[in-house]
């Protein structure tokens, strides 16, 4: 694909989900939580342009509000991850090689141990399962993803000339962290939290795809599936459109991040050319 | 190399101790009393004292720490609340279908992944490479479960070649087991395989732009022989730590996949152990999974500071 394009058609995918999941907000074709059992298991058609399930519940809408679950769980869990990661990154680069940065550093491989399904498991075996919880679940495993772009990134900055004559001029290592090295890591972590948030988006499906994530009425496309499961022989559609929702989110994602990452990074383009 | 591998260990143990401190303190610490979180609302005060002994409360946080981690250590994972067995022989039941079932899926990743991502750094910039990479990115964002519930619909409810779920168990023979993991262990490898042919390919297209590649060449390697010879052999490395970390993957995503096909395993015990509130059993079997993960990624490490020095000296 040319440069460029990938990134406008992952941008174009993106954008769909997020005016469907803003739209939702204010209107949806049909009351998601009405149960209309007389309308269930309905074929597609006009008054349900994708049909109904089993509790006559307009699919269209349903995933409408799913995106909203997906999207919002997925930016919050990125958001955790930025928030706590990027400083931890920064305060182990302007302190590299000391016990700090040790510290911060072996936390993170502790962190990366535990896989954010088994994270997830941990937390609703005490707190029981909700959105919040899977919000939390997949936010403290983005911590060490983003300590860890922001630490090797800036890294490779404090050894630069312009940072020598920060420092020469008088400026303390935070200041120089906040003024020089984070503005210069804005394009890394930009791409990271791209692949974060469709990462995010696969792991909200997966949790809830279990029960571990948002909890009914609350539509999320996770469920969606697993409610769709028993009826795989009877009403395949019902299986296959929030699956298909997914991937479209996740691809325009990836599509958006790669295409992001081949703009903002000099490096990548003079290799690929 | 001894003196990396010591310090490894070294940093695996530390690894497991602080591991086994967390996932103590989440299950055993923070929800308060853990006899009356597993027992309910409605529990009698007796029935909640009756189960403190049981679970051994009585003494101080730390003696049961260490007397849990020193159970762990020596095999005796405690007694399931509501099985009534001890949890190391439910886990060893189903860790005969989660292991052969995340070792199934890593060897067809590895096997698919392979040729396609050398095929696709062979042809690079051609219309081959392009639609292997257009098919490597939409396996990526697939979900595994869904994947798993079309693999379904299509070879077990349509075309009736494999069974929609359920394990027959080893007993019924070794063809029987691995048909009714076929459908799972695809199911689990394609996003892993699409990852895995990336890494491959781009590893290869780095090593092939490497001069002792042209010095091959020039010493009148055909193309064929250089990549077989020098790239692919430097290129493994980059694909190996990969493959270590995917086996985690593979584990936690088996947990999923067994819930769509119905598979006894470690999956299966685990969300039924939390709809129980069996604490015993998570807390464990978390342990063990984690367990599992870091010292994966400790043989990993290992394994490819044996194939290249450089990484030895980077401690």
């Amino acid at each position: 694909m040319r440069l460029g394009a990938q990134l406008w058609v992952g941008a174009g995918l993106t954008a769909v989900f997020l005016l469907a999941a803003l739209l939702s907000f204010a209107w949806t074709p049909h009351d998601v939580e009405a149960l209309n059992i007389a309308d269930r298991l309905k074929p597609m058609g006009a008054i349900y342009p994708l049909g109904t399930d089993h509790f006559g519940r307009d699919i269209l809408s349903m995933l409408m509000v799913g995106a909203r679950t997906s999207i919002a769980v997925a930016l919050v869990a990125v958001g955790i991850g930025i928030g706590i990661g990027v400083p931890l990154g920064l305060i182990a680069a302007a302190n590299r090689g000391s016990l700090l940065d040790e510290v911060v550093m072996r936390g993170n491989d502790l962190i990366f141990a535990f896989p954010s399904l088994v994270i997830a498991i941990l937390i609703t075996a005490v707190f029981g399962p909700s959105a919040l919880n899977a919000i939390l679940a997949i936010g403290i495993f983005n911590i060490p993803v983003f300590a860890r772009v922001t630490r090797g990134g800036a890294l490779s900055l404090w050894t630069l000339d312009y940072i020598l004559a920060a420092r020469v001029a008088g400026k303390g290592r935070l200041r120089i962290s906040l003024e020089h090295i984070l503005p210069n890591i804005t394009n890394l972590l930009i791409v990271q939290g791209t692949i974060q948030f469709s990462l995010g988006i696969l792991a909200e499906a997966a949790l809830s795809y279990v029960g571990l994530g948002a909890q009914p009425p609350t539509p999320s496309w996770g469920r969606m599936l697993a409610e769709a499961q028993t009826m795989i022989y009877t009403n395949p559609a019902l299986a296959i459109l929030p699956g298909l929702a997914i991937v479209a989110m996740v691809l325009g994602l990836n599509l958006m991040g790669d295409g992001l990452r081949d703009l903002l990074d000099p490096r990548v383009r003079r290799a690929r050319g | 190399m001894l003196r990396y591998a010591l310090t490894r260990a070294l940093s695996l143990g530390l690894s497991l101790v602080v591991a086994s401190v967390v996932i103590f303190a989440v299950i055993e610490v923070i929800p308060g009393d853990p006899a009356a979180y597993m027992l309910g609302m409605n529990a009698t005060p007796e029935a909640v004292a009756a189960l403190r002994g049981q679970l051994g409360l009585e003494g101080s946080v730390v003696s049961r720490y260490l007397g849990w981690a020193g159970g762990m250590l020596s095999g005796d994972f405690g007694v399931s609340y509501t099985y009534k067995v001890p949890v190391a022989d439910l886990v060893a039941q189903r860790l005969w279908v989660s292991l052969p079932l995340a070792l199934y899926a890593l060897a067809l990743s590895t096997l698919i992944a392979f040729p396609v991502g050398l095929i696709a750094a062979a042809r690079r910039g051609g219309a081959t490479d392009y639609g292997i990479m257009g098919a490597t990115q939409l396996g990526i964002a697939v979900p595994n479960f869904w994947f798993a519930m079309l693999l379904v619909m299509v070879f077990a409810v349509n075309l009736r070649w494999f069974s929609a779920g359920g394990f027959p168990g080893w007993e019924d023979g070794l063809l029987a087991g691995l048909k009714a993991l076929t459908l799972p262990a695809i199911a689990l490898a394609l996003p892993q395989a699409s990852i895995l042919a990336r890494v491959m390919r781009s590893a290869l297209i780095e090593t092939l732009g490497q001069d002792y590649i042209r010095t091959a060449r020039a010493k009148g390697l055909s193309r064929r022989q250089a990549v077989l010879r020098h790239a692919l052999r430097n290129a493994l490395i980059p694909v190996l730590t990969i493959i270590g970390l995917q086996f985690s993957f593979l584990l936690a995503g088996a947990i999923i996949i067994e819930n769509v096909f119905f598979l006894p395993g470690l999956g299966r015990l685990v969300f039924q152990a939390i709809t129980q509130r069996d604490l015993i059993v998570v807390e464990s079997l978390v342990m063990l999974l984690v367990f599992a993960v870091i010292v994966v990624t400790f043989l990993v490490d290992l394994a490819y500071a044996a194939v290249d020095p450089r990484l030895r000296r980077r401690t």
